[in-house]
């Protein structure tokens, strides 16, 4: 009788374990293959994973519509840039600081908006990300160096002799930290507040009247997505060793929409998949330059023609991704 | 008619005191007086529009009241937030069945343990033992609820895919899992046909006899209402137009002209 | 006060700008629930096709047409152009997307975007491009000591004209009657014998020739455009819908102009650089007090 745990990912390989170690596997050994020019992409595809994955919980474990995530990715990066070069803080030190900076603004911002209906919601995030970027823009009180942002931002340090300061160390760093994220999540999502997310989202006024306080849920959601793009961040700025105002435009909060789903959401192997289209997508059509906006365009609207619900829409119901990790033949739990 | 005995000698577990209700311009409930005895099945009725699911809606906490109170277990609630009500044991379902479509049953049923566990972010994050075992207790009492509603067949099907009938059951396991003192039910035999009407009467009959809760219900068939209820209240334009035993009401001239008007009424 | 007035007049001119992408807007999320973002590069389509024929065709229809005809036949040509690229985007990209739900139409809208945009860039280049001068005599008239360029005359009275007739339509005629009850029932209105069909056909004509119609009004007031021009202007129009309430078309317009005002009093008494922060403070703050917009819809929603 055939194991009803089988996937086709499971089927190709063996075995969920299989699928992971190859993966794993190729996650290892292609720093050391590819030279530094795509060495960094899959930088930049690391960052996109985690700045998806901080919009997920808010678009897709929840279903709140927010359209201005940038800004919280904006001032981790800033918080970093300004606090390391003003004070000399060492930049790993700030990565925390980055996060809490990021969720204390998300509080203090959400907490008069949070009640408001899905489509106001959005337009209310797109003036938040946009404040945060023109107040940016304008330099106020000198700290934000206008429209030229910052630069001159140190690396990450551990100690004088641990320095993260080439293009395989920032990749292994970014990496980790989107692991030890994914794992975070993947917790979260079998918890009672990963479910409380999914009621919100399903239907709030029933969730209310199933017990769950809709109001401290929502807020969650938004202030730990926001410290997760405050994390990206931080992360982004060290590499780049400069910040600008262009890096956290209107544009950049569309693109983490569209990796959330188009890879699937409240699906985290989707929205790797997402972040993997929307930063590779560009590098792979480089050559066509000019006509590669016009295909990547088409394809989005291709992917929600035919595949809606994501790359790898988020199964219910199905086997649990852990279940994905039995070995072929193993018998249902 | 005099209130039964066993009515007199038991104590109000719910009662609103003159509440009232207002949209703009529309009064929906007007001076409004509930009692509920603990222990009982006591019947909301009266014609549609007479204001009832206004009155769950403000007993449960989704509107807020612009006067009178609402008193639960010897407890002003008056103006709760939804949430807060059912942690004090009040749990309800809705005349259009509201179930989370796209999650499985027994997580559906899992949503009334929430407000029964605490573990928040630290202990979520990092599965202490106190979450594993508030994990297991929610799980374990959904999947008892779903037993006795006898859906635990479907536990991991999704809510949106199973039966009519069964999707309201699913609703009632799901009020029952956050272990209600009063159970608030908005139109339960809606849409089920004879047989499983009667399911829902045996079970609705059992579950006051086993366990320790009381239950309100508005109901629109009357062969529930006649069938199951100790006290049984009538609602038209607002306000409180009797009340009484089931007989009682049946037989009031004023309920009568309330859902078949007067015979001088001209023909539409 | 004079002064004032003549702030007014520029932020009512801004605001017809945005008063009139903003009904294009409204129209479609109403019966759709969509946000078009593709909607902003309607506009800027129209701009690049108007500055097409008044650059390139200047001497033909001047001399067929004047020079207000000129200007009347690229008005004419851009709403027409647009007309049909807004139903051909509708057939593509967001007609087989309905049945999927909200979110991925606007990815889809996002993606249709995208394309138009960067459609823009490939047949006209990346660089600013300008409007021909003068095309409106560049007169300035002083009436009752306010200040007054014969250009925004026209701008004022040709967008007013186009937003009293719009108003007209929608709401005095059977036709609107069958637009708004399909944008609040859809199903019910379709039971009722509405052609769905031609609702669409309606707003997705109607709303891209009035952006066009604005892109070429833009052009001539600014003189410079840009590929990106959509996602700006689109941006102010959608905060402008939300602003007097979605699904709510004079509330658009108004929105609309309210907006346009709002911006050119951040921009004279606040700073230029401040003046969107202040726009977007202010809308902030109307939806925490008025959680459905100025002149929003007020929906009770049935528990």
């Amino acid at each position: 009788m055939e194991n009803k745990h089988q996937t086709n990912v499971t089927r190709f390989f063996g075995s969920g374990q299989n699928a992971l170690i190859v993966i794993l596997g190729i996650f290892i050994l292609y720093p050391f293959l590819a030279s530094n020019y795509f060495i960094d992409i899959a930088f930049f595809f690391g960052i996109y994973a985690l700045l998806g994955l901080s919009l997920n919980i808010v678009l897709g474990e929840v279903g709140l519509f927010d359209l201005g995530h940038a800004g919280f990715y904006a001032i981790g990066a800033y918080t970093t840039a300004i606090l390391n070069t003003k004070f000399g803080i060492p930049v790993l030190l700030l990565l925390p600081a980055s996060a809490l900076a990021a969720a204390l603004f998300a509080f203090a911002v959400c907490s008069p908006i949070i009640h408001l209906r899905g489509d106001y919601l959005c337009i209310v995030t797109i003036g938040m990300g946009e404040i945060v970027r023109l107040a940016l823009i304008n330099n106020p009180f000198d700290l934000t160096g206008g429209p030229n942002g910052v630069f001159g931002i140190d690396f990450p340090a551990v100690g004088p002799f641990f320095i993260i300061d080439s293009s395989i160390e920032f990749y292994f760093f970014i990496w980790l930290v989107v692991g030890i994220t994914i794992a975070g999540l993947l917790r979260l999502q079998k918890s009672r507040i990963g479910r409380a997310w999914n009621y919100i989202r399903e239907d709030e006024t029933a969730a209310g009247a199933a017990g769950i306080n809709v109001r401290y849920y929502k807020l969650l959601a938004f202030v730990l997505g926001a410290a997760l793009a405050g994390v990206a961040g931080n992360i982004y700025a060290s590499k780049l060793m400069c910040v600008s105002p262009e890096s956290f435009t209107f544009w950049e909060s569309c693109l983490m929409f569209c990796i959330v789903l188009i890879g699937g959401m409240g699906s985290i192997p989707g929205v790797i998949i997402g972040a993997a289209f929307i930063s590779l997508f560009p590098e792979i059509f480089r050559p066509f330059t000019m006509y590669r906006m016009l295909v990547f365009g088409t394809v989005m609207i291709l992917m929600m023609m035919f595949r809606p619900g994501g790359a790898w829409p988020r199964k219910r119901g199905g086997p649990p991704f852990t279940a994905l990790l039995a070995k072929t033949g193993e018998n249902d739990a | 008619m005099p209130e039964p005995d066993r009515r007199r000698d038991s104590r109000i577990i719910l009662e609103t005191r003159e509440l009232t209700k207002i949209f703009g311009g529309l009064t929906a409930v007007s001076g409004f007086d509930l009692t509920v005895h603990e222990g009982e099945i006591s019947s909301l009725i009266g014609p549609n529009g007479a204001g009832k699911t206004t009155v769950f809606n403000a007993v449960t906490g989704i509107y807020r009241p612009e006067g009178g109170k609402i008193i639960f277990n010897n407890e002003d609630i008056t103006g709760k937030k939804p949430h807060q009500i059912v942690a004090k044991g009040i749990a309800r379902t809705f005349q259009n069945i509201r179930l989370f479509p796209t999650m499985t049953c027994l997580e559906n049923v899992m949503a009334g343990q929430h407000c029964r566990a605490s573990a928040g972010l630290w202990a979520s994050l990092f599965r202490t033992a106190r979450q594993k075992n508030e994990e297991k207790r929610a799980i374990e009492i959904a999947e008892s609820r779903l037993r006795h509603v006898r859906l635990q067949e479907a536990q991991n099907e999704l809510a949106r895919n199973i039966a009519y009938g069964s999707q309201r059951m699913l609703e009632i396991a799901r009020a029952l899992a956050t272990e209600p003192i009063l159970l608030v039910l908005d139109e339960p035999s809606s849409g089920l046909n004879t047989r499983e009407t009667e399911d829902l009467m045996a079970f609705l009959k059992d579950l006051i006899r086993r366990e320790n809760v009381t239950i309100l219900l508005i109901e629109h068939d009357m062969n529930v209402v006649m069938g199951i209820s100790d006290w049984v209240t009538v609602m038209d334009g607002g306000q409180k137009i009797a009340e009484g035993t089931p007989e009682a009401i049946y037989h009031n001239p004023r309920v009568i002209e309330a859902y078949l008007g007067t015979g001088d009424e001209e023909e539409a | 006060m004079e002064v004032f007035i003549e702030q007014l007049i520029n932020g009512l001119t801004i605001g017809s700008f945005y008063a009139l992408i903003a009904l294009g807007y409204s129209m479609v999320y109403g019966i759709l629930k969509l946000i078009n973002f593709a909607h902003g590069d309607f506009f800027a389509l129209g701009s690049y096709i108007g500055y097409t024929v008044l650059v390139f065709a200047s001497a033909f229809l001047t001399t067929h047409f004047g020079a207000w005809g000129m200007v009347g036949v690229a008005l004419m040509i851009a709403a027409l152009c647009l007309a049909l690229v807004g139903i051909a985007v509708e057939r593509a990209a967001y007609r087989p997307i309905y049945p999927a739900g909200r979110l991925p139409a606007v990815v889809s809208a996002l993606g249709a975007s995208i394309f138009l945009q960067n459609t823009i860039m490939v047949i006209w280049g990346p660089r600013y491009q300008a409007y021909p001068a003068e095309l409106i005599p560049n007169i300035h008239l002083h009436l009752g000591g306010i200040h007054i360029t014969l250009l925004q005359v026209v701008i004022l009275v040709l967008s007013f004209v186009l937003m009293g007739i719009l108003y007209y339509i929608i709401q005095k005629t059977l036709f609107g009657a069958a637009v708004r009850a399909t944008a609040l029932d859809r199903d019910t209105a379709s039971l009722m014998g509405i052609n769905f069909n031609k609702v669409i056909f309606f707003i997705f004509t109607l709303g891209p020739a009035l952006g066009a119609i604005t892109g070429v009004m833009v052009g001539m007031y600014y003189r410079q455009i840009s590929f990106t021009m959509g996602w700006n202007y689109g941006l102010k129009a959608f905060t402008a819908t939300i602003l007097g309430g979605i699904g709510n078309l004079p509330g658009a317009m108004l929105g609309g102009l309210i907006l346009g005002i709002l911006e050119m009093f951040g921009a004279v008494y606040i700073s230029e650089a401040w003046k969107n922060v202040f726009v977007f403070l202010i809308l902030i703050l109307v939806l925490i007090f008025r959680p459905t917009g100025l002149f929003g819809e007020k929906t009770a929603e049935k528990v």
